[in-house]
């Protein structure tokens, strides 16, 4: 007996292995495919580590988070909670959205994350694609946050506009931004670069549409986009359950 | 090699009557198992990562996707990450063979790894000085071979040569 025991605890790993695979496999694909149950929609990476964790026995991975590569972040940096926003600054949802989430920055503070991302629609939307621009170019001197409330708190004005430019201009020299390197910037390959990093990043999320909000890599289903919905959300993530 | 005669240089020490592995160094080849089931779990979910083109948690370091869809994340189509995984499979065969005993795996296991520790290391100065980006569960791999190489030379040369002959 102790002669096959090596064998088949060899064998038995690799079925685990194998299994565990494809489990995740299936639920990655899942992910992929379709928004389900609760205030979230399936999600990829939550469903990995417990899976992990059966193959190797071992303690989980570190709690899932999108990569942080855009470094538009606010409120608590090493949060446990992050949540991520794909926006266009010219679609009305994410106007309507905004203010939200303000409140939300105010009341949840260092508990939690947020992180914005550019995801420009320019086919819809003729200005979102230089106001995210804009948006970048006010980052390049350290002043995103305040180009982004600009951007989000006068979207009526700014989106009827014939010509954005001007008045995104206008904008940086409100904010005391250095307006000559900002007109310059916003027509510069590197914040054309960070524009279309974070959209191809989110595409390859699965992102579709704006606004999506990820928490914790969980998209969040569009109909909980809510002041009360996002609570929930992200007061289940920080483990006060209700 | 392979001549495995247990008598033992020192005299204080425990004749063990042909037992290939000894009581001491079965950690080592136990530990070796666990860690390689470390690295299996690891590059199983890079793996099927690599085909789901899911999204990869990158929390402690930058740059995963760079890392991960760079050209050097592939051989022939086939991802770094499936070498991986079948690497730590037989890395996990090995040692368990090893544990109860079998000589031959115990010398084979030191040649994979060390194989390992090379492509780790490479990937490693891949990651640092050609694509300037790091993926933390690329650094997972590399810290378990790394350990995996401290093991294997641990056993093979400190508490192997007590008992066998190599």
């Amino acid at each position: 007996m102790k002669r096959y025991l090596p064998i088949v605890i060899i064998a038995g790993v690799l079925i685990i292995a194998v299994v565990a695979g494809i489990a995740l496999w299936k639920s990655s694909k899942l992910a992929q495919e379709e928004p389900a149950s609760q205030p979230f929609a399936q999600s990829t990476p939550q469903a990995s580590p417990s899976q992990m964790a059966q193959v190797a026995q071992t303690p989980a991975p570190p709690p899932v988070q999108l990569p942080p590569d855009n470094p538009h972040a606010l409120g608590g940096l090493n949060a446990k909670v992050t949540l991520d926003e794909y926006g266009d600054y010219q679609c009305p949802p994410c106007g309507a959205l905004y203010p939200e989430l303000k409140t939300l920055e105010k009341d949840y503070g260092d508990q939690v994350r947020f992180v914005f991302h550019q995801f420009p629609l320019p086919t819809v939307h003729k200005h979102a694609e230089l106001a995210a621009h804009a948006a970048e170019a006010a980052a390049l001197q350290g002043h995103f946050w305040e180009m982004h409330d600009m951007l989000y708190q006068n979207q009526l004005s700014w989106s009827v506009a014939e010509d954005a430019r001007p008045v995104f201009i206008q904008y940086a020299r409100m904010l005391g931004l250095d307006v000559d390197r900002f007109t310059r910037d916003l027509d510069s390959p590197e914040v054309k670069a960070r524009v279309d990093t974070d959209t191809e990043r989110g595409k390859s999320l699965g992102v579709q549409g704006t606004p999506t909000v990820f928490i914790n890599g969980r998209q969040l289903k569009p109909e909980v986009m809510t002041n009360e919905g996002l609570r929930l959300a992200l007061d289940y993530m920080l483990g006060k359950k209700k | 090699m392979g001549a495995s005669n247990s008598k033992t240089r020192t005299g204080n020490q425990k004749r063990e009557p042909k037992t290939p592995a000894s009581s001491r160094g079965i950690y080592i080849l136990i530990l070796m198992t666990l860690l390689s089931l470390v690295g299996l779990a690891d590059s199983i979910y890079l793996t099927v990562k690599h085909y789901t083109g899911g999204i990869v948690p990158c929390t402690l370091t930058n740059n995963c996707e760079q890392v991960l869809n760079s050209s050097y994340a592939t051989i022939g189509g086939v991802p770094l990450a499936a070498l991986g995984a079948l690497a730590y499979f037989t890395v996990f065969s090995l040692s368990t063979l090893a544990a109860f005993g079998n000589p031959r795996a115990r010398s084979l296991l030191f040649y994979v790894v060390l194989l390992m520790l090379a492509v780790s290391i490479w990937l490693f100065i891949l990651q640092a000085f050609v694509l300037h980006a790091f993926c933390q569960f690329c650094l997972l791999s590399a810290i378990t071979t790394l350990l995996l190489t401290l093991l294997v030379i641990a056993d093979r040369f400190y508490f192997r040569r007590k008992y066998e002959a190599i």
